[in-house]
C-alpha cells in the first residue's frame, strides 16, 4: 500500500525545550493510525507541525507526495484538521460556522451549501444548525469542530484528541463517525491518550512519549512486545504504600514485574491465576488493604507500562 | 482577495452580536451627545431643539426670485425655525455675524433675478448680452454651525427649485407657482425663458463663503460640535476592539485554525483588517445617521461626509493595528486601547476646544484620528465641501499608511502565530 504521510526525523524545540525529538513513521492510504501518549508527550505539536502551523526545528515530511516545509500550500488542500481545542466562532450558529469554513476551503454557492448539510447530517446538528454555538454542550461544540475539519472532504483527516472533556454518549458518537470515515476511504492520524480508543480504532499505533516515538506497529505487534503476559493492577488503600508493595511482591516466583503507581501497584505475570493467591498474602503479611484487584489480558497500556514505567493515564 | 473580503463581514457580523461591544461602540457615544445636548441646554426650545435661528437678509435684487426667497424666509412654514431680519447693506449684515449677533447672513445680489431670467424683450434678440450669472452668499458664523447650515440648506434648496425649473421648464415653474415661488401671471413667459436659458447659464449659483475669523467667537453650537468627537472618541473603542479581535481569534484557536486553511496569511491579516474598517465605518455611519434623525445635526455635504469617514476610519484602524501588533493578549490591547482612546479623544478635541490651548497641544494633537476628523467635521458642518477636505483627509491617509507600514513590520517580526 502506498504512503499517504511520510515523516523523517521531524524535530521541535520550543527554545531549549525539545517537544519532539526527531521522529518517523509513515501513514498507509486508507488506515486509521493513532498516535498515543499521555499529556505533554508532543502530539499536538506533532500535528501542528504536519498542519504546516508550525515551521519543524528539523526534518520534514510528505503528505500526498508534497512536501509540509516546501509545498505548505499544497499539503493543505490535502488535509483536514480537528484541533484539540474547539476553535469556533461561538457568537455564529452551527451553519454559519461551517459556512465561512467551507469558504476558507473554497467552496462556494450551491455545492457549499449541499456540502453544509450533508456535514451536519453527519455529525448529528440538523436540528441545532441555527443555534448559536456558545449554547451547545461540550459534546455538540465538539462534533462542531470535527465538522468543519470534514467540510472539503480531506484525504487525510487528523484529529487531535476528539473526544477530551465529552459525555461518554458524544465520545461514542464520534468513535463511530470516525470508522465510518474511514470505511468511506478516509485516512485518518488520531491522537489521544485513552489507551481504549486507540485499541478501538487503530489499524497501527504508534506510542510516543517525551517526544519521542518508543514502539510503532499494530496492536498485535506491540502487545508481543511485553510478551503474552497478564497484568494486575492492585487498587489498595488509600493509607497504604504502593511501593512497599510492590517491593515485597518483585522477588516472588512468577512475577515478571511490579510497578507502583499512584495509589495502585502493577504486577505483571504470564498467567494471574498463578500469582493472584501469592499477591493477596504478601499484602496481607504487610497490613496493606487491597480494595479491588483488576486483571487484564495484554493491552496498549500494559506495553506503555512496560516501556516507560509509567502508567499512561495521569 | 475574495476571503480577505469574507473575513472582514464575518467580523463585522460577529460585532452586530456583541451587545457589549455595541453598547459602547453606539449606545455610549449617542447617550454622551445626549447628555452633552442638556448640559448645554441645546434641547430647551422647540421640538427639535433648534428654533428662531436669528438670519440676516439682504435682498439686493428686489426682483421675483430675490422676493420669493425672503418670502420664504419669512413664511409661515420656517416661522418658528427662523428669526429673519431685513437689512440693507451687506457690509452692515456681514459685521453682524462677526459679532456673533446672528447664525448667517443671506445676501442675495442686484440682478439675481435677471441673471436667470432675462429681462422682457431681450429674450429673442440675438443682440442681448447674457447677463454674467451672479450669486447669493450665505455668510455663515463658524460658531453657530448648526443654525448657519440650516440656513444655507434652506437657499440650497432654493436655489435648487430654481435650477431645476430653469433645467425642467414648465413643468417645475407649476412646481414652483404651487409652491408660491412664483407669480401665476409670468409663469407662461418665464418658463420659456427658463427654458431657452438653459445651457447659457452657469449652473451654480452660490458660494458659500466662511470667514475664520468668526471661530473665535466664544458661543459654540456645541451639541454640532460634540456628536462628531463622540462618534471619534468611540471609533478608537471600535478599532482597538478590532485590532483585540486578533487577538483573541489567536487564543481561541480560530486563527490558527485560518493558518492551516489553504488561505495566504496576508489575505488573513488583510481580512482582520478590513474587519476593523467596516466596523469603524458602520459606526461611524450609524451615529451619524441617528445624530441627523434624532437631534437634527447638520453634518453637511454628503460626499464631504462619506470621504471623511472612511479616512478617518482608516487613520483610526492603522492605530488599532499599531496597538495589537505591540500586545500580547487580547486584554492588553483592551486597555491599552481605553487609554490611547481617552487621550486621544482629549487630546484631539473631542471634550474641550483645542483652539484656546498652546500651540504645542495642538501639534501633538495631530498625531490623533480624532483633531483631524473634527477638524474636518467642523468644515462639512459650516458648508464646506469635499473640495474643503483636502488636509485633514491627506493627514489620515498618510498617518493610516505609516500606522499600518509600522504594524506589518512588527506582525512580520513576530508571526502572525507563534512558531
Ligand atoms: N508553544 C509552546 N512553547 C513552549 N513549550 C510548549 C509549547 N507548546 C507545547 N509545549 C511543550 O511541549 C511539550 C509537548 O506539548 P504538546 O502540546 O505537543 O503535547 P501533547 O502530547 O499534545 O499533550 P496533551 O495530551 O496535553 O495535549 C509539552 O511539554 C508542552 O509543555
Ligand atoms: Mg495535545
Amino acid at each position: 500500500m502506498i504512503s499517504i504521510l511520510e515523516v523523517r526525523g521531524l524535530k521541535k524545540n520550543y527554545g531549549d525545550f525539545a517537544a519532539v525529538k526527531g521522529i518517523t513513521f509513515d501513514i498507509k492510504e486508507g488506515e486509521i493510525f493513532s498516535l498515543l501518549g499521555p499529556n505533554g508527550a508532543g502530539k499536538t505539536t506533532t500535528i501542528s507541525m504536519l498542519s504546516t502551523l508550525y515551521a519543524p526545528t528539523s526534518g520534514d515530511a510528505t503528505i500526498g507526495g508534497h512536501s509540509i516545509t516546501k509545498d505548505p500550500m499544497a499539503v493543505k488542500q490535502v488535509i483536514g484538521v480537528v484541533p484539540q481545542e474547539i476553535a469556533l466562532y461561538e457568537d455564529l450558529t452551527a451553519r454559519e460556522n461551517l459556512l465561512f469554513w467551507g469558504q476558507m476551503y473554497g467552496l462556494s454557492g450551491k455545492s457549499l451549501n449541499s456540502r453544509v448539510d450533508e456535514v451536519l447530517e453527519q455529525i448529528g446538528l440538523v436540528d441545532k444548525a441555527k443555534n448559536r454555538v456558545k449554547t451547545y454542550s461540550g459534546g455538540m461544540k465538539r462534533r462542531v469542530n470535527i465538522g468543519v475539519g470534514l467540510l472539503h472532504k480531506p484525504r487525510l483527516l487528523f484529529m487531535d484528541e476528539p473526544t477530551v472533556g465529552i459525555d461518554p454518549q458524544s465520545r461514542r458518537a464520534i468513535l463511530d463517525t470516525v470508522k465510518d470515515l474511514n470505511k468511506q476511504g478516509m485516512t485518518v492520524l488520531y491522537t489521544t491518550h485513552y489507551m481504549e480508543e486507540a485499541q478501538e480504532l487503530s489499524d497501527r499505533v504508534g506510542i510516543i512519549d517525551h517526544g519521542e516515538l518508543i514502539a510503532l506497529g499494530t496492536q498485535k505487534e506491540l502487545t508481543l512486545q511485553v510478551g503474552e503476559t497478564d497484568t494486575l493492577i492492585l487498587h489498595i488503600g488509600e493509607h497504604d504504600d504502593p511501593e512497599a508493595l510492590a517491593n515485597s511482591l518483585d522477588g516472588v516466583p512468577d512475577v515478571l514485574e511490579a510497578i507502583a503507581t499512584d495509589g495502585e501497584v502493577s504486577v505483571v505475570a504470564r498467567e494471574a491465576e498463578e500469582v493472584l493467591a501469592a499477591v493477596v498474602t504478601k499484602a496481607n503479611d504487610r497490613g496493606i488493604k487491597i480494595r479491588s484487584i483488576d486483571i487484564r489480558e495484554p493491552n496498549l497500556e500494559a506495553v506503555f507500562l512496560h516501556l516507560t514505567g509509567r502508567a499512561l493515564r495521569d | 482577495m475574495k476571503k480577505l473580503f469574507l473575513i472582514g463581514i464575518k467580523d463585522l457580523k460577529l460585532m452586530f452580536r456583541d451587545r457589549a461591544a455595541l453598547t459602547f461602540m453606539l449606545l455610549a457615544p449617542f447617550l454622551l451627545t445626549i447628555g452633552m445636548g442638556f448640559v448645554t441646554g441645546r434641547f430647551s426650545g422647540g421640538s427639535t431643539g433648534i428654533s428662531d435661528i436669528p438670519v440676516v437678509i439682504v435682498n439686493l435684487d428686489n426682483n421675483q426670485l430675490g422676493n420669493a426667497l425672503v418670502d420664504l424666509f419669512n413664511s409661515e412654514d420656517l416661522a418658528e425655525l427662523m428669526e429673519p431680519t431685513a437689512s440693507s447693506d451687506p457690509e452692515a449684515a456681514r459685521q453682524l455675524i462677526d459679532s456673533d449677533q446672528a447664525s448667517a447672513a443671506v445676501i442675495i445680489p442686484e440682478g439675481f433675478t435677471r441673471s436667470i431670467i432675462p429681462a422682457e424683450g431681450t429674450m429673442f434678440d440675438p443682440n442681448a448680452v447674457t447677463p454674467e450669472a451672479v450669486k447669493i452668499e450665505v455668510y455663515a458664523n463658524p460658531s453657530r454651525p448648526t443654525g448657519a447650515g440650516i440656513v444655507k440648506a434652506i437657499v440650497d434648496e432654493f436655489v435648487s427649485r430654481v435650477e431645476e425649473g430653469r433645467m425642467r421648464g414648465m413643468t417645475s415653474i407649476v412646481g414652483l407657482m404651487q409652491s408660491g415661488l412664483l407669480n401665476p401671471q409670468n409663469a407662461e413667459a418665464e418658463a420659456r425663458a427658463l427654458f431657452e436659458n438653459v445651457d447659457q447659464i452657469e449652473s451654480t449659483v452660490i458660494t458659500l463663503k466662511t470667514d475664520t475669523q468668526g471661530a473665535e467667537a466664544v458661543e459654540f453650537d456645541l451639541l454640532a460640535y460634540f456628536a462628531p468627537g463622540m462618534a471619534l472618541m468611540f471609533l478608537m473603542y471600535t478599532v482597538s476592539y478590532g485590532g483585540r479581535s486578533i487577538l483573541a481569534e489567536r487564543a481561541q484557536g480560530t486563527l490558527p485554525r485560518l493558518m492551516i486553511s489553504p488561505t495566504q496569511s496576508v489575505q488573513i491579516l488583510g481580512g482582520k483588517v478590513l474587519g476593523i474598517f467596516f466596523m469603524g465605518v458602520a459606526q461611524v455611519g450609524i451615529l451619524i445617521l441617528a445624530s441627523a434623525m434624532f437631534f437634527q445635526v447638520k453634518w453637511g455635504d454628503a460626499p464631504g461626509i462619506l470621504a471623511l469617514i472612511l479616512a478617518a476610519v482608516f487613520g483610526a484602524t492603522g492605530w488599532g493595528m499599531l496597538i495589537t501588533a505591540f500586545a500580547h493578549t487580547p486584554a492588553q490591547v483592551a486597555n491599552t486601547g481605553t487609554v490611547v482612546m481617552l487621550i486621544f479623544s482629549i487630546l484631539g478635541g473631542s471634550f474641550i476646544n483645542l483652539e484656546n490651548f498652546p500651540p504645542f497641544i495642538q501639534t501633538i494633537s495631530k498625531i490623533t484620528p480624532n483633531a483631524w476628523g473634527l477638524d474636518g467635521f467642523t468644515t462639512l458642518a459650516l458648508g464646506g465641501t469635499l473640495k474643503n477636505l483636502t488636509e485633514p483627509i491627506t493627514a489620515l491617509l498618510v498617518m493610516g499608511t505609516v500606522l499600518f507600514g509600522v504594524a506589518v513590520v512588527i506582525f512580520n517580526r513576530n508571526g502572525l502565530v507563534q512558531k
